[in-house]
C-alpha cells in the first residue's frame, strides 16, 4: 500500500506536473511591477541623440583608460606596502606585541570569565562596539524591508509555490538534516564562551536551517512561528535587552558598584557574567535576520 | 624584493584579490558583478588582517589549563575586527541586492549603461 504511494508520487513527480519553461520561471524572477510611470517598451531600441552619444561616446572611451590607471597605481601603492611590512609570522612586530592585545591574553581569563579569548573582547571588553554591529543587521533589515516589502493581501502565486515545494530529494533532506543543523547552531551558540563560536557564527548556522527549512516545506508552518510579528518581537527583545545589559555594566563600572553577573568558574556553562545571554541575544537577531533577508527576497514578506 | 615578497606572500594574494575585486568593480557593468566585486575586495581585506595576526606554533586563543601566557596564544584581536566586518560586509550586501532589485522592477535591465541612458530619457522628458 505505502510501497504504491510512494511510487505514484514518484512518477507524478518524474512527469512534471509543472514545468519549467521560461515563461513560468520568468514571471518567478521578475516580480511585480513597480508602481510609478514605467519607461515604454521600446526605449532600448531608440537611437541615442547626437549630444547624448557624443557624451556616452568619450564616456566610454576614459572610462576604461582611467580605471586601468587607478588599478595600476592602487595594486602598485599596495604592493609596496607589503614591501614594507614585517615579515609574514614574525612574533615581534607591533602588532603582535602591543599592550592590549598582552593585557587581552593575561588577564582576559579572570577579568571576564570567558575561556574563548575573543568571546571575551568581543562582548565584554568591545561589547559596545558588538552592539553596534547587532544594530548595523538590525537596520540593513529594516533598509530591505523599505525596499522589497509588498502588502500582506497579495494573493499567492500557486506557479511559484508548486515550483518551490515539490522537490522530493530537498525535502528528504531536508527532513534529515534540518534537527541537526539547528542542534548544531544551539551548541555553537551556548559553547560561545568555551570555545571556537559564537553568537554571530551560531546564528548563522540556524538561520541557514531555516531557510533550508522554509525553502523545502510549505512556508505557512514556519509563518505559524515565524512571521512579521513574532520577528519585531523577538529582535525588538534581543535587541533591548542587549543595551539593557550593556547599561547596567557601564553604569556599575563607571561607580564602582559590584555587579550582579559574576564571572564565576572559567569552564563551566554559567559563568562569564554577561557572556552567555548576550551570545544568545546577538544569536537570535542574526538567525532572525538571515531569515529574514531570505524570506524578503524570495517572496516580498516575512 | 622577491624574497619579501615571498615571505609575505599571504598578504601579496590578498592585494591580488584586492585588485581583482576592485577590476570587477570597475570594469563590469552588470550590477551583480560588482556587488560579487565588492564581496572579494572585502574577503580580501579579512584575509590581510588574520595574515597579520597569526604567528606560526601558537595555539588559538582560547585558554587550555589555565596557562594564560601571551606567547602561548596568536593575536586575538584581528579575529575580532574581521567578526565585524563580515557582519557589516552581509548587511550592505543585503542593502545593495534590495535596491538593484528595486532597480530592475524599474528598468528592466542590470545593465549600468542602460540605466543611465534611460534615465537621462526620464530628465530630458520631464524638462
Amino acid at each position: 500500500m505505502k510501497k504504491r504511494k510512494i511510487r505514484e508520487f514518484l512518477r507524478e513527480w518524474d512527469e512534471g506536473n509543472f514545468d519549467f519553461t521560461m515563461e513560468t520561471m520568468g514571471d518567478l524572477h521578475q516580480g511585480p511591477e513597480d508602481p510609478g510611470r514605467l519607461p515604454p517598451p521600446d526605449w532600448k531600441n531608440q537611437p541615442l541623440r547626437k549630444a547624448e552619444a557624443s557624451e556616452v561616446k568619450a564616456f566610454r572611451a576614459l572610462y576604461p583608460v582611467l580605471s586601468v590607471l587607478l588599478l595600476v597605481s592602487v595594486i602598485g601603492f599596495l604592493l609596496i606596502t607589503v614591501l614594507q611590512l614585517p615579515p609574514f609570522n614574525s612574533a615581534d612586530t607591533p602588532a603582535n606585541t602591543s599592550e592590549v592585545i598582552e593585557r587581552y591574553v593575561a588577564k582576559g581569563l579572570t577579568e571576564t570569565g570567558a575561556v574563548n579569548i575573543v568571546a571575551g573582547i568581543i562582548l565584554d571588553y568591545r561589547a559596545f562596539d558588538t552592539l553596534g554591529e547587532s544594530h548595523v543587521l538590525f537596520t540593513a533589515v529594516v533598509a530591505v524591508m523599505i525596499l522589497l516589502l509588498l502588502p500582506e493581501e497579495e494573493k499567492e502565486n500557486r506557479e511559484e509555490y508548486r515550483i518551490l515545494h515539490s522537490d522530493l530529494i530537498l525535502k528528504n533532506t531536508a527532513r534529515l538534516l534540518v534537527p541537526f543543523i539547528l542542534m548544531f547552531g544551539v551548541y555553537i551558540i551556548l559553547n560561545g564562551h568555551l570555545g571556537p563560536g559564537g553568537g554571530f557564527s551560531g546564528g548563522a548556522v540556524i538561520g541557514g536551517g531555516l531557510i533550508l527549512y522554509a525553502a523545502s516545506f510549505d512556508r505557512r508552518r514556519l509563518q505559524k512561528v515565524l512571521n512579521m510579528n513574532t520577528y519585531r518581537l523577538i529582535v525588538l527583545a534581543a535587541l533591548s535587552f542587549y543595551s539593557l545589559a550593556k547599561c547596567n555594566s557601564f553604569f556599575c563600572g563607571a561607580n564602582g558598584l559590584e555587579t550582579i553577573f559574576t564571572t564565576g568558574t572559567p569552564g563551566a556553562i554559567f559563568s562569564a557574567g554577561l557572556i552567555l545571554p548576550l551570545n544568545i541575544a546577538v544569536g537570535i537577531v542574526v538567525s532572525c535576520t538571515m531569515y529574514g533577508f531570505y524570506a524578503i527576497f524570495t517572496r516580498g514578506r516575512i | 624584493m622577491l624574497s619579501i615578497l615571498w615571505n609575505n606572500r599571504i598578504q601579496v594574494v590578498a592585494v591580488v584579490l584586492f585588485a581583482v575585486g576592485l577590476t570587477t568593480l570597475l570594469l563590469h557593468k552588470n550590477l551583480l558583478k560588482k556587488i560579487i566585486g565588492l564581496n572579494i575586495m572585502d574577503t580580501a581585506s579579512y584575509l590581510f588582517l588574520t595574515s597579520l595576526g597569526f604567528i606560526e606554533g601558537r595555539l588559538s586563543p582560547i585558554v587550555s589549563g589555565g596557562n594564560t601566557d601571551p606567547a602561548l596564544y596568536v593575536n586575538p584581536l584581528p579575529a575580532g575586527l574581521v567578526l565585524t566586518g563580515i557582519v557589516v560586509s552581509v548587511s550592505v550586501t543585503a542593502v545593495i541586492l534590495a535596491l538593484s532589485m528595486r532597480l530592475y522592477r524599474r528598468y528592466r535591465t542590470l545593465n549600468l549603461d542602460e540605466i543611465y541612458r534611460m534615465v537621462h530619457r526620464e530628465q530630458e522628458e520631464e524638462d
